[in-house]
């Protein structure tokens, strides 16, 4: 009897997820139809105007999934140079060393850093850098979000892959030395092509990271609601925006607001899906 | 010895100790000298040193810095333990206990992946007459040639096996070590493995180590026999099962361990 | 063919040099990013820091105006977070770990399969979107901006990384363990209660020092739920402050910035330690 009563409060505690995940669906839907009855969702999403007069209001997410995207990829592309040789360092040439422990946990804790503080380092340190080198007058933008984000994501990309890497078996180097290959040769022909798409998933998940990470470039970014022309230009994402002007806002802006909110949780719900699909794929 | 035999030898070990942990030896001492053109078999019980001493051959324990090698050994005259082991891995191929073809290389790329790993391009029609000739001693060529582009890991455990021996054959080397190559694989691929290696004799030398005696009695010339470390004995295959010098040997050949 | 292998010999070695320079690099940003924080902040750090609420802007220009050290310290954070991540554990700990045992108790149901799924959802969606919707869940309804609603806030951000956790931990349980309570005739509440998770209390304990070093310096969801206060409060129904929002707060104001640093420096501190701390159980479990 008081396992019975037990074992339902098990399963009524999971149920918490379940009414979690359908309150969040329903927020973000319920909150969003006033943004998409007014421009259609369509309309929403290709419309790169952004006026809060009132009067003339008219909102349209193209300038946010744009500073989105040039973002998020930029910094995956910063960060492959050195999350890829972390993850070899750890998982193939030091596997199972103290070294590969200390270089490891470093790593990790740059994932500990918040990304508040990620942000005042980027702005006072990074930020004159840029400045300096005149590529940007203030020094704030796509690029400045990107490097910092770059930073940020490192420990996402690396941790995986690493495990990835270390999976590969020895009966499969051991093939390829015992035909005389180098290293650097097993590395490049053996051990990459056998967990490619594990190390790829560990990219797209740490893209999934990058897409929703909000402080650091609220801080960096310069938020201005155009469309970003260029490498130095100011922009801003789906997040800042939401950070930016969530405070202030109500009626139909806050629906526009909502609205984004629900297509960069669909966005970074796709990403994470199609990462853990590979993964599941590659380690069955 | 006299200057003939000394002249046919290829593969000499003197004095060769192995070890994991300083001071344990896994190998102890071994001294012995195989002939060009037969087929030596390895034997005895797990953990007597027989897998460590044949990787040695083709200087795998690299890999794994614990891993001690002290002695001599020489391929050709030459001290495979003092040259480069990239070269010592081409005059010494290695097929391993379970088959490893590439698993992202097709049929055709893993019998030429000698070549393409270290960065050899070869015209593509010496590669397709390598393919073939190594395919064919292998006696794979018939059953593969209209599917050489598939992935090698859809072949049979047998078939995978004969593939691994034509990727080491296609190096040329001038000793195939084999470290218990049919272990995994049933009775006739197990065969048809054994008819290979017998046909293979007159083009290399063969040293293979198996803990399947009547396998060393059916295809060997020369027999060694390893008990915790040490070479117990090492003679002509015929002399050995028919009249072993050593106790431990005649036990080991009787089925009282192993 | 000599100088083929040369030149193969050289480029393994070049990779090798390369794959090490680019992995020490990696490690640059934090021992760079620390330095900075502790240069600039370590200053600060007195005994009123930690037992004094934050200055205000007139306060800080008429201190900097002096040549002195604003005034003033961050107990109101320190009090605020304490609340919010409290709030955050009450709520996520106790559901967590009983979700985490539903899912290694059933784990092929099909049932379990979409629980798990959610709850990865969840755990990939945007903090920041975590506090778009608490916003319109307690902040709208009660009215006002609440340390409830930062605190449901985290736990939402905590829950799935608890589940996650208990459920891996649990998983790595001999099955016997359980074999052994039950053939004893102990009843399935006490099995689990008194035997699996007193013997999974290690990998539950790290999963939330982990759980709790994460949210702890989350900053965007307090902003759209907690708002921030310039007072100590109790009042879970109030506006209330926590250390990153204090960190937003300075970097907003031109008197204020000084304070970042000292208040990041603290709390870097604390979320490096939990990470440290909780890396450090593991491997003493790996290695007992």
């Amino acid at each position: 009897m008081r396992d019975r009563i037990f074992k339902s409060l098990l399963f009524l505690s999971s149920l918490l997820i379940l009414f979690i995940s359908g309150g969040i669906f329903y927020s973000l839907f319920s909150g969003s139809v006033q943004a998409f009855d007014e421009f259609g969702i369509i309309g929403f999403i290709t419309s790169g105007e952004w006026n809060p007069n009132p009067g003339n209001e008219q909102y349209g997410a193209l300038p946010f999934i744009a500073g989105t995207i040039a973002t998020s990829f930029v910094a995956l592309i910063l960060c492959i140079p050195f999350s890829l040789p972390v993850a070899l360092f750890n998982g193939e040439y030091f596997r199972g060393k103290k070294i590969a422990g200390v270089l490891g946990t470093v790593v990790d804790l740059l994932a500990g850093i918040p990304s508040v503080v990620y942000g005042l380092w980027g702005f006072y340190v990074l930020r004159p850098i840029v400045s300096s080198l005149g590529l940007s007058e203030q020094g704030l933008g796509i690029f400045t979000a990107s490097a910092v984000m770059a930073i940020m994501i490192i420990p996402y990309a690396a941790s995986l892959s690493t495990e990835f890497i270390s999976m590969v078996s020895n009966e499969l180097k051991e093939g390829a030395y015992s035909l005389g290959a180098t290293r650097m040769e097993v590395i490049k022909s053996v051990i990459f092509p056998a967990c490619g798409s594990g190390i790829f998933a560990s990219y797209v998940l740490a893209l999934g990271r990058a897409l929703g990470e909000t402080m650091a470039v609220t801080m960096l970014i310069g938020n201005t609601d155009n469309i970003p022309t260029s490498l130095f230009d100011t922009g801003n994402t789906m997040a800042s925006i939401i950070a930016n002007q969530f405070g202030e806002a109500s009626g139909l802006k806050l629906s526009s607001l909502i609205a984004i909110g629900l297509l960069l949780f669909i966005i970074t719900a796709l990403i994470n899906l199609l990462g853990k699909m590979i993964i599941k794929k590659f380690t069955k | 010895m006299d200057a003939e035999t000394q002249n046919n030898i290829i593969l000499k070990f003197d004095d060769v100790s192995i070890s994991y942990t300083p001071g344990v030896n896994a190998v102890k001492n071994v001294t012995a000298d195989i002939r060009k053109n037969s087929i030596t078999a390895i034997m005895g019980p797990s953990g007597c040193g027989k897998s460590t001493l044949l990787r040695a051959v083709n200087r795998m324990h690299e890999l794994y810095p614990h891993i001690t090698t002290t002695g001599k050994i020489l391929i050709n005259g030459i001290d495979i333990l003092k040259t480069d082991p990239i070269k010592v891995r081409r005059m010494a191929g290695m097929v391993f206990q379970r088959p490893n073809p590439f698993p992202t290389m097709s049929i055709y790329q893993n019998v030429i992946a000698g070549y393409s790993l270290n960065g050899i391009n070869l015209p593509k029609q010496e590669k397709d007459a390598i393919v073939e000739e190594c395919l064919r001693n292998v006696g794979l060529w018939d059953e593969v040639k209209d599917s050489l582009n598939k992935k090698g890991t859809f072949l049979s455990g047998g078939q995978q096996q004969r593939l691994c021996i034509a990727r080491a054959l296609a190096l040329k080397p001038d000793v195939l070590l084999m470290d218990e190559p049919t272990s995994a694989l049933d009775p006739i691929a197990t065969n048809r493995i054994e008819d290979l290696l017998v046909g293979l004799k007159d083009q290399l030398t063969i040293v293979i180590v198996t803990h399947n005696m009547s396998q060393a009695a059916r295809i060997s010339d020369y027999s060694m026999f390893m008990y915790l470390g040490d070479l117990v004995e090492f003679d002509s295959t015929q002399k050995m099962f028919t009249n072993p010098n050593d106790k431990r040997t005649e036990e080991y050949l009787n089925g009282r361990f192993g | 063919m000599e100088n083929k292998l040369k030149i193969r010999k050289f480029k393994d070695k070049a990779f090798f040099i390369a794959v090490c320079a680019f992995s020490a690099l990696a490690a640059v940003p934090l021992v760079a990013i620390i330095v900075k924080v502790v240069m600039k902040g370590y200053k600060q750090l007195n005994m009123d820091f930690f037992t004094e609420t934050s200055p205000t802007t007139f306060e800080a220009m008429i201190a900097k105006a002096s040549g002195s050290l604003i005034p003033g310290g961050v107990l109101n954070g320190l009090t605020g977070t304490l609340i919010m991540v409290g709030i955050a554990a009450v709520i996520s700990i106790p559901f967590g770990i009983m979700c985490g045992v539903y899912l290694s108790e059933k784990p092929k149901a099909a049932f379990s399969g979409l629980i798990r799924f959610l709850s990865e959802l969840i755990q990939g969606i945007p903090s920041i979107i975590v506090g778009m919707i608490v916003y319109s869940w307690i902040v709208l309804p009660l009215g006002s901006y609440s340390a409830l609603a930062g605190g449901v806030s985290l736990a939402i951000m905590m829950l799935p990384l608890v589940i996650r956790s208990t459920e891996e931990t649990l998983k790595m349980l001999p099955s016997s363990l359980k074999e052994a309570g039950l053939a004893l005739g102990c009843s399935y509440k006490s099995v689990i209660l008194k035997i699996l998770l007193p013997s999974a209390a290690g990998g539950l304990f790290t999963g939330v020092l982990l759980a709790i070093s994460r949210v702890m310096g989350e900053t965007a969801p307090l902003m759209l739920t907690a708002l921030g206060s310039t007072l100590v409060n109790w009042d879970v129904t109030a506006p209330t402050s926590a250390l990153p929002l204090l960190i937003w707060e300075f970097y907003n104001d031109p008197n204020l910035v000084d304070m970042i640093w000292s208040s990041s420096l603290l709390l870097l501190v604390i979320v490096l330690l939990l990470n440290l701390a909780a890396k450090a159980i593991v491997n003493k479990r790996r290695t007992a």
